[in-house]
């Protein structure tokens, strides 16, 4: 690997590698000393023309664990209100010695299109590009996802560690606004290659144009949708940002028809992993409308993997640097 | 078994054991027991000699609690040449439950080589805490150091030529029989 730029065409080879590489660097939060000397030396860039808290500090809590130096570089207040444009941004990035970039933009193609260009010799990692993909959000629910799918079916004398395992046969429903949703895209593939079946529960207006030519099933009700039996429930965030039009009528409604209300939650507890008696899984990406997509009770159930996936983002993300810029290709 | 006329045997299965016996003494005979002792394998071959180490102290002295006091130390992210060779996939690190702060750690390899590997174990085991001793156990020491670091405890020294490879086979990582385990030298 030398970028990271989608997980549409990410070998299972490829993913397997992050996952278990991300399994050995979440022990290191664990221990004494937090930090790996991996990447001493090395500069790690955060690129970001959108707003982002919680990936941005991800990133950098990674990069840092293994030793890196990080600069942060936001859209806001810089030289690209200015008029900058992206290629100038990278070459003056790359001439103050970027080993990698993370870049986080709100067009499509972005990334995709630092990584095929000259502009830089730096290993490119998308860390959301407009509403096509979000390659280590899609790791991480993985991650998360795969721990308690293996937990619940090794059986007594197996390793505890999921090193090698897969999500064949898991059963994953997400939910929301597919439409504008990179999470949403980049689960999809990310899950069908490690084996899992990917269902779509949306309103028809937040659902993408050719959607029922992907790989996935679609229910245009919740209620249906958790009737299916899923192994876990994502939930999206409703992203007033990017809605310019009107997609549903208010915020009430799309509460009562597609919120994990504290009724749906009950059906959800019901759930369980495959065969197994353990509890299905309740996945967001965060931030987390409380209220809207997501009740409050729903938020902090037993069940709920949103805290877990914020640790196993910072485990990824240092997964995806130490494989990009080690190795005879940095 | 047979091989190609360039690769020679230099260990049989009894004689790793034999070696491995041997180390064991030597442990308790310098540490005048097993008191405070830890045995640190680094993956992925070190790990399975360690194990076999452990069982093998407890043998010796009965107040060794082999399951409080075997790890594994993985040293992929600690290595100097990680801008060289390929990228790794992190082997899994468990310390001893006894914890490692005062105690005389033994970290087990299966060959000595440049000494790097050992370098870098020292490094990671320093993250994890601060050992009063650190030892070093190898199965076979091939010389060629490249880093002023020596073994306490060796299984067999064997002269060799940098263009050769020394396989140490084993069946908890090469899947064979435990009686068809051995060191094998290529030329």
């Amino acid at each position: 690997m030398r970028h990271l730029l989608a997980t549409e065409g990410l070998t299972y080879d490829d993913a397997l590698t992050i996952l278990d590489t991300a399994e050995e660097m979440a022990a290191v939060t664990s221990r004494e000393v937090k930090k790996l000397p991996t990447l001493r030396g090395r500069t790690v860039v955060n690129l970001f023309y959108e707003d982002s808290t919680r990936t941005r500090v991800s990133f950098e809590a990674a990069a840092k664990r293994l030793s890196a130096d990080v600069v942060n570089f936001s859209a806001k207040g810089s030289s690209v209100s200015k008029g900058e444009s992206l290629k100038d941004t990278v070459q003056t990035l790359d001439a103050m010695g970027a080993d990698a970039i993370v870049i986080r933009h709100s067009a499509a193609g972005a990334a995709a299109q630092l990584a095929a260009s000259d502009w830089s010799e730096a290993a490119v990692v998308n860390a959301g590009d407009g509403t096509h993909e979000h390659p280590t959000q899609a790791l991480l629910d993985a991650l998360t996802l795969r721990r308690d799918w293996h937990a619940a079916h090794r059986g007594s004398g197996s390793s505890t560690s999921p090193r090698g395992t897969d999500l064949a046969g898991m059963r994953v429903l997400i939910v929301g606004d597919i439409l504008h949703s990179r999470v949403a895209r980049s689960n999809l593939w990310l899950l069908r290659t490690l084996g899992a079946e990917v269902h779509f529960a949306a309103p028809a207006t937040l659902l993408p144009l050719g959607v029922e030519s992907w790989p996935v099933t679609v229910h245009y009700s919740l209620d249906q949708a958790l009737a299916a039996a899923p192994d876990a429930v994502m939930m999206l965030r409703v992203q007033a940002e990017r809605m310019g039009g009107a997609f549903f009528p208010t915020a009430a409604e799309y509460t009562r028809r597609w919120g994990l209300t504290d009724e749906r939650l009950a059906t959800v507890a019901d759930l369980t992993l495959g065969e197994t008696q353990s509890p299905a899984l309740i996945l967001h990406p965060g931030p987390m409308n409380r209220g809207v997509e997501i009740s409050a009770a729903a938020a902090d159930a037993p069940q709920t993997r949103i805290t877990e996936q914020v640790t196993n983002g910072v485990a990824v993300r240092m997964a995806v640097l130490h494989l990009l810029l080690t190795g005879d290709h940095a | 078994m047979s091989h190609s006329s360039e690769t020679a045997q230099v260990m049989a299965a009894p004689d790793i054991d034999r070696a491995l016996t041997r180390i064991a003494h030597e442990i308790v005979e310098a540490q005048r027991g097993t008191e405070g002792l830890i045995i640190l394998g680094i993956p992925r071959r070190g790990v399975p000699l360690a194990q076999r180490l452990g069982a093998k102290l407890a043998s010796i002295d009965p107040g060794f609690d082999s399951e409080s006091s075997l790890g594994a130390l993985d040293i992929t992210m600690y290595r100097d040449d990680l801008r060289t060779t390929a990228a790794r996939t992190p082997e899994p690190t468990s310390l001893p439950t006894a914890g490692i702060d005062g105690a005389t750690a033994v970290l087990v390899d299966d060959v000595l080589y440049s000494g790097r590997t050992v370098r870098a174990a020292l490094d990671a085991l320093a993250d994890y805490g601060r050992p009063a001793v650190v030892r070093l156990a190898v199965l076979v020491d091939r010389g060629h150091r490249e880093l002023p670091i020596r073994a306490d405890h060796v299984g067999k020294n064997i002269p060799t030529a940098r263009h050769e490879r020394v396989a140490v086979r084993l069946a908890e990582i090469d899947g064979i029989a435990r009686e068809a385990e051995e060191v094998v030298i290529t030329r």
